[in-house]
């Protein structure tokens, strides 16, 4: 199985060299890879959910001096999905790019991507971390950048300049860790780390950073314009996974190095911020006379829902209601990762088809783009959170823990948050819905509506069904 | 000469600070590029100190070793948002 962890981060990586390298045949080789990798994380999740987490220290370099990767039951979900998030946007990428330079600029960047949000998955240590963020990050700006349209390079600067300040926290509160404790290690660290003034300002600079990255209110303005002025493939990653690295990195330090020191103080202030995200970026959404940007604000809103999980779980002693509840968090971000990628690939086959992405001016979607509409419509099922998407199970077990806990405020933050999310997802559709002549066949252009379909199918039908095995394999984890 | 360590580490911690501010107070785009690298270096001025273990002992090689890798990465992204201005600049001008 270890095999499969190698494979995760040597396979795109050897992939990203070869699209550099042969120019011409470079979708090929990235579909290829793609496909290589996507059968590796089906490894690695197959092999957690037998042998329990994995555990690699490569070229036998023991942790301290050579680099141990580890994977878990939380890793190897979001590894899962990433590949399959990242496949589908590759087969749409395939036929989103025109020209020949576009491609061969694309390609590389695009699995170097990969490659960096598979290796932060599976890092065991800090610094590796750092690393592979930066690497996150300056592979997202420059892929952001793509257009090279004067809105898309200024959104990327900023996106930019904003990561790299949200590194340098995060190093300074490495720095802060290794002067007190002697090691990068999680696992370590978990166990060493004790409240005091060290651990707390670590904690803090650690925390912001990695806030400022996966964009929680009110440090998500730099989010909007960057992802809505990326070219489509690349927005769905950005808004599904690149985002989500962040955000599984604050989990982790919660959860696990920090437990000992984090206050219910502070986990309410998360969930307060998460709160102030779910409004704002529910009602910017609903505002929102851009399909691209209404879907970017959306990111807003539902990675705040993420953040309103910490109160509950610092609340609930450990036990079967604080499991369900860490489950009920990974659902929700699993589906809201699937969905946005859908939603969002959707969105790129109506502004090549329609030639904008205007919502007044959608009528008549419908009866043009059927399947894309129906997978506008089954993400817009996921992200509202309607049975039986993944969203559904996750907000329960979100509203579940908020009245075991007697946290009222949560309860009444999701359910205003969801009514927004129906309004802003029916407008969309009650636009798409014009009167036009119907076509004979549903998918008119395969290779790029299948994979929004699929992705958005995956959220709303796949996730919710399938539930059960995924909360056994999570706890391991958390 | 444990004195001599925190005072790198202070001055560290100042350097970051200033950074900081500058990065967010600044207008100027270059000018936040530049406050950003002034509070990497303040950081890695801070691992410096951390890897100080004493008269007559060698310094721990970990922290260094993350400087090494943290300046790379620095200049990197520099050099890609150094890029990016200059793209900026140019389709200005353009207009």
């Amino acid at each position: 199985m270890t095999d499969a962890m190698i494979g995760l981060i040597a396979l795109p990586l050897a992939g990203a060299l070869a699209t550099l390298l042969l120019p011409r045949s470079a979708t090929a080789v990235a579909i290829g890879t793609g496909l290589a990798t996507t059968v590796a994380a089906g490894l690695l999740l197959s092999g957690v959910a037998t042998q329990g987490a994995l555990h690699y220290e490569i070229g036998g370099w023991s942790a301290g001096l050579g680099i141990a990767l580890r994977a878990d039951g939380l890793s190897a979900l979001l590894l899962m999905m990433t590949a399959l998030v990242a496949l589908a946007a590759s087969v749409y990428a395939s036929a989103y790019f025109n020209t020949a330079s576009e491609r061969a600029r694309f390609w590389p960047l695009w699995l170097l991507l990969w490659t960096a949000l598979n290796a932060l998955l599976l890092s065991g240590d800090l610094f590796n971390l750092y690393v592979t963020l930066e690497l996150l990050g300056l592979s997202a700006v420059a892929l952001a950048s793509l257009s090279g349209r004067r809105a898309a390079v200024a959104a990327a600067l900023r996106y930019l300049l904003v990561g790299l300040l949200g590194s340098m926290m995060f190093l300074a509160g490495v720095s802060l860790l290794y002067a007190g404790y002697g090691t990068l290690d999680l696992a370590a660290l978990s166990h060493m780390v004790a409240p005091g003034p060290s651990a707390w300002t670590a904690l803090a600079l650690m925390t912001t950073g990695l806030l400022l990255k996966t964009a929680l209110f009110p440090l998500h303005f730099w989010l909007p314009p960057a992802h809505a002025s990326a070219p489509a493939p690349v927005s769905a990653v950005l808004s599904a996974l690149v985002v989500k690295a962040a955000f599984y990195l604050v989990l982790r330090l919660w959860l696990d190095v920090f437990a000992t020191v984090v206050t219910p103080a502070a986990a309410n202030l998360l969930g307060l911020l998460g709160a102030g995200a779910v409004l704002w970026g529910s009602w910017h959404a609903l505002q929102a006379e851009r399909l691209k940007l209404l879907a970017a604000y959306s990111t807003v809103a539902q990675l705040g829902y993420l953040f309103l999980f910490f109160p509950l779980l610092l609340a609930l002693p450990s036990g079967p209601a604080r499991d369900l509840a860490a489950g009920g968090l990974v659902m929700l971000a699993l589906t809201h990762g699937f969905a946005k990628a859908g939603l969002f690939l959707a969105i790129g086959v109506i502004q090549q088809r329609c030639g904008h992405d205007t919502i007044r001016q959608l009528d008549g979607t419908a009866q043009r783009l059927p399947a894309t509409t129906f997978a506008i419509a089954l993400a817009g099922v996921a992200l509202i959170g309607l049975p039986p998407s993944g969203a559904f199970l996750g907000k329960w077990q979100l509203l579940a823990g908020a009245v075991e806990t007697g946290q009222w405020l949560w309860l009444v933050v999701t359910a205003v948050g969801s009514l927004l999310a129906a309004a802003y997802i029916f407008k969309v559709l009650g636009h798409a819905f014009g009167h036009r002549p119907y076509p004979n066949q549903p998918v008119t252009v395969a290779r790029e509506e299948w994979p929004a379909l699929l992705l958005a199918g995956m959220a709303a039908l796949v996730l919710g069904l399938s539930g059960a095995p995924m909360w056994k394999l999570l706890e391991l984890g958390i | 000469m444990l004195t001599t360590q925190i005072l790198y580490a202070l001055t560290g911690c100042m350097i970051v600070a200033l950074g900081l501010r500058g990065a967010l107070l600044h207008a100027s785009v270059l000018q936040r590029i530049v406050a950003i690298n002034v509070m990497g270096a303040g950081v890695f001025m801070l691992l410096i100190a951390v890897a100080y273990r004493g008269p007559g002992l060698p310094p721990d090689p970990v922290p260094h070793a993350l400087v090494l890798t943290g300046i790379v990465v620095a200049v990197s992204a520099t050099a890609l948002a150094l890029a990016l201005v200059r793209r900026l600049h140019a389709e200005q001008e353009d207009d």
